[in-house]
């Protein structure tokens, strides 16, 4: 990295870490000084005050430990297929021409569309919960992954021929991290996809959980519980990323930069 | 049609001198376009074989080829049984061809590995062409750490390290500058006169030819064909900056490129927008 550009650098996280703060700033002095309506726009220091009452009373780790329990493993079930199928089509033509078309005919689908759907087949228990995150992480997943394997440049399945790798040895020493970058790019949309998905299907037919709190504080007029929710969303998806990105940086190392 | 993979002698060779590659009027068309017509050839074991021919004239078809990666149109490919525990060739790509996912050790590894060599002996081969190669010092650096001539070092010693039978290296030294190239013909010669491995070697370079083979092919413009092949008789083992200054190597390198030029001319007439 040149010293030249450090200094930007600096000054650009410094930049992102800020503006969210001075926005909650600015909120907080409109709601105090009565500029905002407290009904509609609670205070963020009630609201973080809301929070920790949440928190010890333990409801709101109830609803949190609920959601996550859906998300990592509807993310696993989603994940885990995807990737499989995904380097299958990238690796093979017939594959490609099974699946391609089925894949572009459902993705344009809105998933949250499905939840109906979703219950009728598996009911109002958690599978039906599961099934919608597994869902939200399968498209992006599998369409990075059969993109991430087709961009690998044709000379290193020559290389893995002439080298005599098995089947199994292309995929796991070719196919798979080659297509690494694209997998990680496709699973922090389908993650986020999936926590999108979460919150709407605990709105309906659920009796804990991020979403169904959310849901049932709107119902209540429980407007700082809704925002606590809400936060807990925002901060769940942002520690997601965070580390997914770590991830990323341990699993990628070849990547540049 | 086929290739086939077998001691069986052809004609009138007998068992003896049997040739490690013979091919018999091997053609290759790309859809009607003819890239390869009917090369008929034999190499024997433990000869640097040199190629050398004009742009598009069909040398790297022919290597992909011998490579077991593309199948002929027409004509048989007859390559002899490896010896047992080695494979039967091992090819240096023209251009970047290490795994940028792995280090350069489980790069200059990959061969061995994915023939179930056991570990210690995997570490003792390995080790033993990385230092060669002057590469071992890198061993735990990813291929985008390195310099281009570093990449085609590490790309030789997967090949040599892979212990294959015959080697085949595909222009391995086109992209790099003059300097990096002798040093690297420098090193290429010594390991291979350890090993006397049947080596073919395609290039365009007609000084990079003599200094390097024993016999060196020149090719017709494309469709290509055998012009001549041209046996060179310079001692081994070679230096290379002294080599280039005997009046032998001279000679050879001036009546290689005599022969080369009608075809890069033919080759050039035939581009659009020269004169007919």
């Amino acid at each position: 990295m040149s010293s030249a550009r450090s200094p930007s650098l600096w000054s650009d996280r410094t930049i992102s870490i800020l503006s969210p703060l001075v926005l909650l700033g600015l909120w907080e002095i409109c709601a105090r000084t009565g500029i905002v309506d407290v009904r509609f726009f609670p205070a963020p220091s009630n609201i973080v005050k809301h929070l920790f009452e949440l928190a010890s009373s333990g409801a709101l780790w109830r609803h949190v430990g609920a959601s996550l329990y859906r998300l990592i493993v509807g993310f696993v079930v989603g994940c885990v297929p995807a990737i499989v199928i995904g380097l299958a089509i990238g690796l093979y033509r017939p594959v490609r021409a099974a699946f391609d078309p089925l894949i572009s005919a459902t993705y344009p689908i809105p998933k949250s569309s499905l939840l109906p759907l979703m219950l009728l087949i598996f009911g109002l228990g958690e599978s039906s919960k599961i099934a919608m995150v597994a869902i939200g992480v399968f498209y992006p997943v599998v369409i990075n992954t059969a993109a991430g394997v087709r961009q690998i440049a044709p000379i290193f399945l020559d290389v893995g021929r002439n080298f005599g790798a098995s089947r199994f040895n292309m995929f796991r020493t070719v196919a798979l991290p080659g297509a690494l970058p694209l997998i990680m790019t496709g699973i922090k949309l389908g993650a986020g996809m999936g926590l999108v998905l979460i919150a709407i299907a605990e709105m309906v037919g659920a009796k804990q959980g991020l979403g169904y709190m959310i849901w049932n504080a709107w119902e209540l007029f429980d407007v700082q519980t809704m925002y606590v929710g809400l936060f807990v969303i925002a901060i769940i998806g942002f520690v997601m990323n965070a580390g997914f990105d770590a991830l990323e940086r341990a699993i990628v190392p070849w990547r540049k930069g | 049609m086929a290739v086939q993979m077998s001691t069986a002698a052809i004609g009138d060779g007998g068992p003896v001198s049997a040739p490690k590659i013979s091919l018999r009027d091997v053609t290759k068309r790309h859809d009607t376009q003819l890239a390869l017509d009917r090369i008929t050839l034999d190499i024997p074991a433990s000869t640097f074989f040199v190629v050398v021919g004009p742009s598009g004239c069909g040398k790297t078809t022919l290597l992909r080829m011998l490579a077991g990666l593309d199948a002929p149109s027409d004509g048989r490919i007859v390559i002899a049984d490896p010896q047992p525990g080695h494979p039967q060739n091992a090819m240096v790509f023209q251009g970047d061809s290490l795994f940028p996912w792995m280090t350069v050790w489980d790069n200059a590894a990959y061969g061995l590995t994915m023939r179930n060599v056991p570990k210690a002996r995997i570490d003792d081969v390995v080790g033993h062409y990385l230092n060669k190669t002057g590469m071992y010092g890198a061993r735990t650096l990813y291929p985008h750490q390195l310099s281009g001539g570093m990449r085609q070092r590490v790309s030789i010693a997967r090949a040599f390290a892979s212990d294959p039978d015959i080697l085949l290296m595909d222009e391995p030294f086109s992209a790099l500058d003059e300097q990096n190239k002798t040093l690297l013909h420098e090193e290429l010669l010594r390991i291979w006169e350890e090993t006397r491995k049947t080596v073919v070697f395609i290039t365009h370079s007609v000084d990079e030819a003599v200094t390097l083979g024993d016999r060196i092919m020149v090719m017709t413009a494309g469709p290509g064909r055998i012009k001549t092949i041209v046996p060179v008789d310079l001692p081994r083992p070679r230096n290379v900056v002294e080599l280039r200054h005997t009046p032998a190597y001279g000679e050879l390198v001036y009546d290689i490129w005599a022969q080369l030029r009608e075809e890069v001319d033919r080759a050039r007439s035939r581009e659009p927008g020269s004169k007919a």
